[in-house]
């Protein structure tokens, strides 16, 4: 009986304390929903902004772009997350005028398994798109071949691994292969969630790697950390500057730079497939969400002061967690719009 | 006791009955309740497509198509599918436990089993990812050609697919139907087997003896876990290889209800998109209501030809529920 009640007690005695000692140390919690793709240096930053102002908690749940967006259209949370920009519909369904505060980028990565083959295979846009639409069905395809001469191609079935849950990783990927093929843009289209002609489904990033890295003849498309962490080979892609080029954090902030000299002002924009010299085609800009006239001022303020942090001090965090950081122009633009924010 | 005035001893009961009777109601409102908010939800999705939800194969978010048929189809099949192979060995399961097993078995073996019912869904899936899709991977390159022929074993040998769901969900539903099934064989009068060995019979028709006379209770023990079965959704999406499209073979990938609701919900992003989601819960709520009514019959009428009654249980399975923020990646 003793050792139960003295846990009981324990038990207890933590529940209580727990909530007191939060109460009296963070005297503002601000909530936040969305993206699951930059939920790791989201949490680090939160983490790092509490340890300076230890007044502050800002709590993120990663429930997903859609939801992040939606949650924030209905104001139950003060900022949203998205890895697509909201639509003109969404905007208009939005509770004010919404602002984009692109905050990291990351690119996503043809990977493969192809027994024989270790080195980078080369791909084209057109070639993936064909791809993925079931037009090229073995690895020793013509079109695949004549990109990567001396590699032996096996006569080996391609299966094609997607995401099948909802994410911003294959809205970055169909985004691209909507820009380079016109019969993927009118077959499939663009969203975070749509219809394969071809393959198998995997849930999460890791269920995508799992698939590629256990099955031979694979074909599919994970974020850059996932390939590495995952150690599976990861292709290039050449850009519109005729480059092959392989996804690293210096080619995807390349690609957001060339983005910055036509930055429209609302930071709602694609930079998939953009042009310019050593750029990755397939990075995208990863966004928080916020009302330009809220009604919370003093959350509002705070905010501010966040994004400040976390688009100078806070994009040191963003390489070791396997995310581009900002080209210090987008950095400067998004300084001048976080002005906007009245507060 | 003795002293109480009858009246009190009848207000009582009547409080008591009150009290339970409320607690049974409660039952009634949430199934009603459950059904108006998914048919509430759904009313977009629902007058939009009609009928022709439940016929279309077409799922196609980007165009605002929604057609549930591959996952139903996925869903049925994948559940029957299981309780074809776990069937046998539950059965098994249960009469080497109750009738044959020795003494010192009979604790850890049964402890064993019903272990199996408390690994978490999420395992299965990882376990399915790891160990079992490899060696259906495996199993399926073996395949011969000529076997390859039917329908049923054709397509590429991906690992993941139905064979795949099939398999793990048979594990994951065995507990379910071999323990109940035990209790069933436990159940049976004594009186029974003694008669049986009277007459002479054999060890083995006695066992079929009281097989027979607790074949009402078997059979609901086997739509437990076939209900089971239908709503499970974790380990099912991490194997079955998700794709919606109907297909009769064993290794093709497919998809089931609980999966896409599970995996897409989070990123619905247009009221009719999230709608029609939502009605693919309305449609395996249906279909739980249709398949457990049906099972309820069987057991009727099963029960009224031998003319015995053993409690049978079925119990509906929880209607998918959209994951929990945050479960998706």
């Amino acid at each position: 009986m003793k050792p139960i009640r003295l846990l009981l007690a324990a038990v207890v005695g933590a529940l209580l304390a727990l909530p007191g000692a939060t109460a009296t140390a963070q005297n503002v919690q601000i909530n936040g929903a969305g993206a699951t793709f930059p939920y790791p240096i989201y949490s680090k930053w939160f983490a790092e902004y509490n340890k300076l102002h230890p007044e502050v908690a800002i709590n993120y749940q990663s429930i997903g772009s859609g939801g992040g967006i939606r949650q924030l259209t209905n104001q139950t949370v003060f900022f949203g997350a998205s890895d697509g920009p909201m639509t003109s519909e969404q905007q208009q369904a939005a509770a004010g005028r919404v602002l984009h505060l692109p905050t990291v980028l990351g690119g996503v990565v043809p990977v493969y398994n192809i027994p024989g083959v270790t080195g980078e295979l080369k791909f084209t846009g057109t070639v993936i798109a064909d791809i993925v639409l079931g037009k090229i069905t073995k690895w020793n395809n013509g079109a695949i071949a004549a990109l990567n001469p001396g590699v032996p191609l096996p006569d080996l079935d391609v299966t094609v691994a997607h995401r099948s849950d909802g994410s911003g990783t294959t809205y970055i990927f169909v985004d691209y292969l909507s820009k380079v093929s016109p019969e993927f843009k009118s077959k499939v289209g663009v969203a975070t969630a749509v219809n394969w002609p071809v393959g198998v489904g995997g849930k999460g990033n890791e269920g995508v790697a799992g698939l590629v890295k256990q099955t031979p003849g694979s074909f599919g498309y994970v974020e850059l950390i996932y390939a590495i962490q995952n150690k599976i080979p990861y292709g290039s892609v050449q850009n519109m500057d005729g480059e092959f080029v392989k996804s690293s954090l210096e080619s995807v902030t390349a690609a957001a730079s060339v983005a910055a000299k036509q930055m429209p002002k609302d930071f709602r924009v694609s930079i998939t497939n953009a042009p310019g010299k050593g750029v990755y085609p397939i990075s995208s800009f990863t966004w928080i969400l916020l009302y330009e006239s809220p009604s919370d001022k003093q959350r509002s303020k705070i905010m501010v002061d966040f994004m400040k942090w976390a688009l100078t001090d806070g994009q040191k965090f963003a390489a070791e967690l396997g995310y581009a950081p900002l080209p210090a122009e987008v950095v400067a633009l998004e300084m001048e719009a976080l002005k906007r924010i009245k507060v | 006791m003795k002293k109480t005035p009858s009246s009190r001893r009848s207000a009582d009961d009547r409080g008591f009955r009150l009290g339970t009777g409320f607690f049974a109601f409660l039952v009634v409102l949430l199934v009603v309740g459950i059904f108006f908010e998914l048919f509430r939800t759904s009313e977009l999705s629902i007058r939009k497509f009609g009928f022709n939800f439940w016929r279309t194969t077409t799922w196609d978010p980007v165009a605002g198509q929604f057609g549930a048929l591959p996952f139903i189809w996925g869903t049925l099949y994948s559940a029957i599918l299981a309780l074809v192979l776990s069937t046998p060995v539950a059965l098994g399961i249960a009469i080497f436990l109750s009738e044959l097993s020795p003494r010192v078995l009979r604790t850890p073996l049964t402890f064993l089993t019903e272990l199996l019912a408390a690994i978490p869904s999420i395992v299965y899936g990882l376990w399915g990812i790891f160990v079992l899709v490899p060696v259906v991977r495996k199993l399926e390159i073996m395949t011969p050609d000529w076997l390859k022929k039917f329908p049923l074993f054709s397509g590429p040998p991906l690992g993941v697919g139905m064979l795949a769901a099939g398999l793990i969900l048979a594990v994951m539903i065995i507990p379910f139907a071999s323990s109940v099934s035990r209790e069933v064989l436990k159940a049976v009068p004594a009186t029974q087997r003694e008669a049986a060995y009277a007459l002479g019979a054999t060890r083995w028709e006695a066992i079929q003896a009281a097989l027979r006379f607790g074949r009402t209770g078997i059979l609901g023990a086997i739509m437990l876990g076939f209900g089971r079965a239908l709503g499970e959704t974790m380990a099912v999406t991490m194997v079955i290889g998700n794709n919606p499209r109907i297909s009769p073979s064993l290794f093709a990938a497919q998809h089931t209800m609980a999966a896409v609701i599970a995996n897409e919900f989070t990123e619905a992003d247009t009221d009719l998109y999230l709608s029609a989601l939502v009605e693919i819960g309305l449609v395996l709520f249906v279909l739980t209501v249709i398949i457990n009514a049906v099972s309820r019959f069987l057991i009727w009428s099963v029960s009224r030809e031998v003319k015995v009654k053993v409690v049978a249980t079925v119990a509906p399975p929880a209607p998918a529920e959209p994951e929990a923020p945050g479960a998706a990646a």
